[in-house]
């Protein structure tokens, strides 16, 4: 049977039996939208495990002392001695956890659970306590990311076998599997005999390395797949076949290039190799199967199996190497500043009062396992009901305010340019200053001629930012409705990465090129005007700067029509002036 | 002064068993660790820590690189390969009964009375989990015995069972600050001063850090960064004969940890005897003239923070003398340890991150000739 005549449900569920033959120590990583087709393929592992291993469920945001465990307060209040209280990992030891909305768990949080996935155990070195815990898991990530750039974080990624996208499950098909919880129970008796044969990690290994794969957890979880493919097919020597089934699953969704369908080893170390096999055959097993021609074939049949496992959209895409598919890096997410003023609150640590805002809940639960040792020592007779020392206070942490990413978004067209586009500047360059100083990024988009461009993506570089205003050339057409569908990309992006977008609009708003390109008033305001609608969806603060000369009332100015569809703000500038408008900026940027 | 009750340490970690295992494993228990010896390729990561366990006063090993490489496995793998130390006997503190100037207070007072009991154990390798608290790391009041009796008793920390040996750091970068200050100041003054929920106590704490991390998930600190003598990269063989040698290694390993680790069993061996007797040989390995000047010439070339860089670099060569049996530093030695030591220390430049392994290869290139 070919996979590629396999539904996409068929698929999905032959990854369940699969995992469910082994799933401690690795996991699936599951990119659906919540919904039937996610619910039905999760009630099906639940059926292909043990009957006996319950999945536990873990929420997104988890503090440290309930992932790891901690001291049990009220346990050891009532005791009288340390009460550990176990976290989710260890309570998890020999099941599976369930991570809700795994795109937007922290670089933290998945370091702790990569490491239980790595060591099978956690240390807890907290509260008080020194334990070692078993926490030997499986994870299925729930991913309900809906870009390439909004994944969970690599480092869980790397560590879970399968990468599953659910998208293309058809709710018919749900109901229809082949396989029974006694054939996935059969085939984890069996595992324990399956063996794989040294030129099969080979050519998994080679198979990899071409999908331009650079862990090698890859490889290897590719290769228990294998093996509980094998197992899963009654027999105990890893097959082709099998190899194929852990290539389509493991690393066909981790391939960062394409694979070409053949290699291309020079034709004469291919002749060298035949040769020495003939002559020296048998001197030098080790070598000899490592360097087999026919291993090399093997992995030919596997990157073949890679690129038929690959979505032929995706496949052009990595071909002409525009796919975003390089590690993710969630430094940004990770790397979140802790302040002891400002943001969400996130927790407390020990600190002195002048330090930040006191958190007493905290801090009392910090002075009460002492309570008895300190009454002891206390000489007064009729002590104070709660003995609290500076060593016990707590303070709240906070996370600061995101990061503001200014998207101006200048016309650079005819109508607009040779009188203002000179103050334009001026004003953008007193902006950038300021976004600058609050170590905020800009991005610059231009629209002009037939096209909007972005001249300058998010950045915090103040120099380049400079170096692409002088540079930036004026004339021709108004396509603004282009202008502010680039902007929405850019604000779309920035808000995928925690960043919070800011729209500066400047514009006369005489819009004379629609969206497809060609001239005509009527129908460029109007794109222009849906284009600002779907910048209103995302609900971002916009402001809207008017460069157009006196004349019209204020409701008719387009530019007015603009700011009111994308619930901006609007600032009815004739004589664009650099201070006042980066004063009206940083206005909209404090504002809602 | 009168001294602090201590409470003694166990002597290993309590595992707390949980009776659900249900499902099968890959692998049985994880114990033994994967062989040192056994990692393939990584031959700049493997040296740095030999260094560090030949001379512990390099000051650590970072290895900073990408995924799945085996770093913390190097690290675990370590400990097995140290020869053993002597020990007073009970000291929480492993403190060195030979070094009577850094005895902790209450070997101090024990060996005035002649009273000092030794005798040879490993040398500690502690990790620094994730997610450690503050009162676990540098110790603090003893919660069971304030709880039961109402008794003030000091329990060490994780830097006081690190004391003379090494403290292990994954994921380094992931760190949280007041952790990161304290190790600094911790790792600079070679002591630990508690002063906490009214105790006072300081003890001895000198330790070789070592790190791990990958740099995509966030830059480390350069205080910290500063902290380590030798800084590695760790990337990812490329070659396919290594990398389908590191899999079937791995492999081999899951399915009967035992059986892998008795057949490297020679080889970690032959390492270890190896350290042993580098250690034993280093202090009469001579470092002339030469060797001094070529160092400052290439720390100067570099405009590597002066004598640190320069002190290590002598030290990092000469151990690796030592190891390779030679009587005096040579070039080839100073060559071979430069990018370790010079790597991190170079004045970065921010709008260019990828240069100072080019920058370091060529002031070597400079000084020794191509």
């Amino acid at each position: 049977m070919s996979r590629g005549a396999l539904s996409a449900w068929a698929r999905a569920s032959h990854a369940a039996a699969l995992y469910a033959i082994d799933p401690l120590q690795s996991g699936v990583s599951l990119r659906a939208a919540p919904g039937p087709a996610r619910d039905a393929w999760l009630a099906l592992l639940r059926d292909y495990l043990p009957p006996d291993a319950p999945m536990r469920r873990a929420p997104l945001s988890i503090a440290d002392d309930r992932l790891l465990g901690g001291l049990d307060l009220s346990a050891t209040l009532r005791a009288g001695r340390p009460v550990a209280e176990t976290g989710l990992l260890s309570q998890a030891h020999g099941v599976l956890l369930v991570l809700a909305m795994a795109e937007r768990q922290s670089v933290s949080a998945a370091a702790r659970i990569g490491a239980a996935l790595d060591n099978g155990e956690i240390d807890l070195v907290r509260d008080g306590l020194s334990l070692r815990q078993q926490a030997r898991i499986g994870v299925v990530a729930l991913d309900e990311g809906r870009d390439d750039d909004e994944r969970p974080p690599a480092a869980l990624l790397d560590r879970l076998a399968f990468h599953l996208d659910l998208a293309d499950v058809s709710h018919r098909d749900v109901l229809d599997h082949m396989l029974t919880a006694r054939d996935v129970a059969a085939a984890r008796e069996r595992l324990k005999t399956v063996a794989a044969p040294p030129d099969m990690i080979s050519a998994l290994v080679a198979a990899a390395a071409r999908l331009g794969i650079g862990s090698l957890r890859a490889p290897l979880l590719a290769l228990r797949v294998a093996r509980a493919s094998c197992a899963l097919r009654g027999l105990d020597l890893v097959e082709e076949e099998d190899l194929e089934v852990a290539v389509g699953f493991v690393l066909a969704p981790r391939a960062i290039c394409a694979p070409s369908a053949e290699s291309e080893p020079p034709p004469e170390e291919d002749a060298l190799q035949d040769a020495s096999a003939d002559t020296a055959e048998a001197s030098d097993p080790q070598n000899d199967n490592r360097q087999r021609p026919d291993a090399r074939a093997l992995d030919d049949v596997l990157v073949a199996a890679a690129r038929a496992a690959i979505p032929p959209d995706l496949l052009a895409r990595l071909e002409t190497g525009l796919a975003a598919r390089g590690p993710s890096s969630r430094g940004k997410s990770g790397a979140a500043s802790f302040s002891s003023r400002r943001g969400r609150p996130m927790g407390a640590r020990r600190g002195a009062l002048h330090e930040g805002r006191l958190s007493l809940i905290e801090t009392l639960r910090a002075a009460a396992p002492w309570q008895a040792l300190r009454r002891k020592e206390s000489a007064d007779a009729a002590p104070l009901a709660v003995l609290v020392r500076a060593d016990d206070f707590r303070i709240t942490r906070f996370r600061e305010k995101r990061e503001t990413t200014a998207i101006f978004v200048v016309d650079a067209s005819g109508s607009s340019a040779m009188a203002r586009l000179a103050e334009v500047k001026g004003a953008i360059e007193l902006l950038l200053a300021d976004c600058y100083a609050r170590r905020d990024s800009v991005a610059l988009v231009a629209f002009r001629g037939k096209s909007a461009e972005i001249l300058l993506p998010p950045t915090r570089s103040l120099a380049r930012a400079k170096r692409m205003l002088a540079a930036l050339p004026g004339g021709g057409g108004t396509p603004l409705a282009h202008g502010l569908d680039a902007a929405c990309a850019l604000a779309e992006s920035a808000r995928r990465k925690g960043q919070t977008p800011l729209l500066i609009l400047l514009t006369d708003g005489r819009a004379n090129i629609d969206r497809s390109g060609s001239p005509g008033r009527a129908r460029a305001l109007e794109d222009a005007l849906a284009a600002a609608r779907r910048l209103r969806g995302l609900g971002l603060s916009a402001l809207a700067v008017d460069s157009a000369p006196p004349g019209l009332a204020r409701g008719d100015a387009p530019t007015h029509r603009i700011a009111e569809a994308m619930n901006g703000r609007y600032l009815k500038m004739p004589v664009a002036d650099a201070a006042r408008l980066s004063q009206a900026v940083r206005a909209a940027a404090s504002g809602p | 002064m009168a001294t602090l009750p201590v409470k003694l340490p166990r002597e290993t970690t309590r595992t707390v068993e949980t009776p659900r295992v249900r499902l099968p494993s890959p692998s049985p228990d994880p114990n033994p660790p994967f062989p040192f010896t056994a990692i393939v390729g990584q031959d700049d990561m493997k040296l740095a820590f030999v260094i560090a366990a030949i001379d512990p006063s390099i000051g650590g090993v970072l290895a900073f690189g990408d995924r799945g490489t085996g770093k913390s496995t190097a690290v675990r793998a370590l400990a097995r390969l140290l020869p053993q130390m002597r020990s007073v006997v009970g000291c929480p503190y492993n403190c060195d009964p030979a070094a009577t100037a850094a005895l902790c207070d209450a070997c101090r007072e024990r060996a005035g009375k002649g009273e000092l009991k030794t005798r040879l154990r490993a040398v500690p390798v502690v990790d620094l989990p994730l997610g450690a608290t503050e009162d676990r790391v540098v110790g603090a009041l003893d919660l069971e015995r304030a709880l039961t009796h109402g008794e003030k008793v000091f329990e060490p920390g994780l830097l006081a069972r690190a004391n003379r040996g090494f403290l292990y750091i994954d994921e380094a970068n992931l760190l949280e600050d007041h952790l990161v200050d304290l190790l600094l100041d911790v790792a600079a003054s070679g002591e630990n001063v508690v002063e906490r929920e009214g105790l006072s106590v300081r003890h001895p704490a000198r330790f070789v850090l070592i790190g791990s991390g990958n740099p995509e998930e966030g830059e480390l600190r350069p205080q910290l960064l500063d902290r380590f003598g030798l800084a590695v990269d760790v990337k990812t063989p490329t070659d396919i004969p290594s990398r389908i040698e590191v899999v079937r290694r791995r492999d081999a390993f899951e399915r009967d940890p035992p059986r892998f680790a008795k057949a490297w069993a020679a080889e970690e061996q032959k390492l270890r005897r190896g350290i042993v007797a580098a250690r034993e040989r280093i202090g009469a390995v001579e470092a002339p003239d030469e060797a001094l000047e070529k160092a400052a010439r290439l720390c100067l070339a570099l405009g590597a923070d002066g004598l640190r860089g320069e002190l290590t670099l002598l030290r990092a060569a000469r151990a690796l003398a030592s190891f390779q049996s030679e009587e005096k530093v040579g070039d080839a030695q100073l060559r071979r340890v430069a990018p370790f030591v010079l790597g991190h220390r170079l004045r970065r430049n921010p709008l260019d991150d990828a240069g100072s392994t080019t920058r370091v290869e060529r002031a070597l290139g400079e000084i020794f000739g191509a």
